[in-house]
């Protein structure tokens, strides 16, 4: 599948939403915990190795799970592939737990669902659509029916 | 660079549903080394589909992996002056990047792809989201206000606590769009912690809402430090300001023809 690397490592320079140093094992069989630089940027985890300046990877984080392993380690995985596991090992529980927390909103599905949330709350409230102001209340992306998962 | 392929291809069939889906045909690429090569400019029909930030395509409508993904993050989407009619351009800000030129069936269709691709971004999203969080917050303290208490805590722990709610049982449960509503108190009250205690059965009429700060979502961030920080209420905190700006502006000026209709539809419907 093609796809534009260059803009996407564009993406990887800009400000990140976090950024740390972790220790990472990929899903590989074999693989073995690695000193990496791991940074959120938008719905996109990068990874690199901490002295250079271009990611060697990106995970997209749409249809993922993140998932709470043992003390300090959290795993992120998809839902086609719940066994493969990218494993990441943090300095703290409170690091592992402010990740878990972070990965966990960073998908696109995650905010469009706040969003519909959200705008649900506020017509209950107020009576009103709050996104008729905007001029975007049809928009396929903010509907209220059901989505499935 | 690695990215997960077969994730990603698989975010792009599963049945999530797609924010727009068409057919349009995409100009083909030809790398010139030297500047005076001439090809005949080719277009290939390719099936697209656009889910939040990836706008994906595929040889054919029934194809079970996209054979390319274009990601759309920082992107500007333009018409374009190319020979073909219906043509738009997507195109990054990187010096030398290629555009994608891509030309729908007709105008309508154009439109539409040159809306739902300006509008795709993660950024936007956030900024709505954001927006919504905050008008969400007012509406519920004007419920909450039956008492002038100016109890209007500015840190942002309160304010961390209308997220932080909302944005956790959202993806433990993922019914939540039913069962939301009732984690947040019954009769569209405020969520726990933060609740007023005063707080009226909430079923009595909303006053009205207060005046739009028009501002809300342009308070300077100043700060050279973008991300999600427990203030993520407080101010949107945009990676990009530059682009936030000149979104601004846009939805600005948008808000404005918008609003025009719509009030003008609304004299039409209610005297």
């Amino acid at each position: 599948m093609r796809y534009n690397e260059r803009e996407l490592l564009s993406l990887a320079r800009q400000p990140a939403e976090k950024a740390a140093e972790v220790l990472m094992r990929l899903p590989k069989k074999g693989s073995v915990l690695k000193k990496r630089l791991v940074k959120l940027v938008v719905n996109f985890l990068f990874y690199f190795r901490t002295d250079e300046a271009e990611p060697i990877g990106a995970l997209l984080l749409e249809q993922c799970r993140i998932i709470k392993e043992e003390e300090n380690v959290f795993s992120i995985s998809f839902v086609e592939e719940p066994e493969r596991k990218y494993c990441f090992e943090c300095d703290s529980e409170e690091q592992c737990q402010e990740w878990i927390e972070a990965l966990k909103r960073a998908s696109y599905e995650f905010m469009r669902r706040s969003l519909i949330f959200y705008r649900n709350e506020i017509q209950k409230m107020t009576g009103k659509d709050p996104l008729e102001q905007y001029g975007i209340s049809e928009e396929a992306r903010f509907q209220l029916e059901t989505r499935k998962q | 660079m690695k990215l997960n392929e077969r994730s990603v291809a698989h975010y792009a069939t599963c049945d999530s549903p797609a924010d727009h889906a068409g057919f349009l045909r995409k100009r083909v690429e030809r790398h010139h080394h030297h500047a005076h090569h001439h090809h005949a400019t080719s277009y290939q029909r390719r099936w697209f589909v656009l889910k939040g930030n990836l706008l994906f395509y595929f040889e054919e409508k029934e194809s079970r992996e996209p054979v390319g993904l274009v990601v759309l993050e920082g992107c500007t989407v333009e018409l374009c002056e190319a020979a073909e009619e219906f043509a738009f351009a997507i195109r990054f800000d990187d010096a030398g990047a290629r555009a994608y030129v891509l030309v729908a069936d007709g105008q309508a269709a154009m439109e539409a792809w040159v809306k739902a691709l300006s509008r795709a971004s993660f950024d936007y999203m956030r900024l709505v989201v954001r927006e919504l969080e905050k008008q969400l917050e007012e509406a519920s303290k004007t419920l909450a206000a039956c008492h002038k208490s100016p109890r209007r805590s500015s840190s942002s722990s309160r304010k961390r606590h209308l997220s932080n709610p909302a944005l956790l049982p959202l993806q433990e449960k993922p019914d939540i769009l039913e069962n939301g509503y009732s984690t947040w108190g019954s009769g569209g009250g405020v969520p726990g912690g933060a609740a007023c205690p005063d707080r009226d059965g909430g079923h009595v009429k909303p006053p009205p809402l207060p005046p739009r700060r028009r501002s809300a979502a342009g308070s300077t961030t100043g700060s050279p430090v973008p991300g999600l920080s427990p203030a993520m209420t407080e101010s949107p905190v945009s990676p990009e300001t530059a682009c936030f700006s000149k979104l601004h502006s846009w939805y600005g000026q948008e808000i404005a023809v918008l609003r025009r209709e719509w009030q003008e539809r609304q004299k039409r419907g209610h005297p």
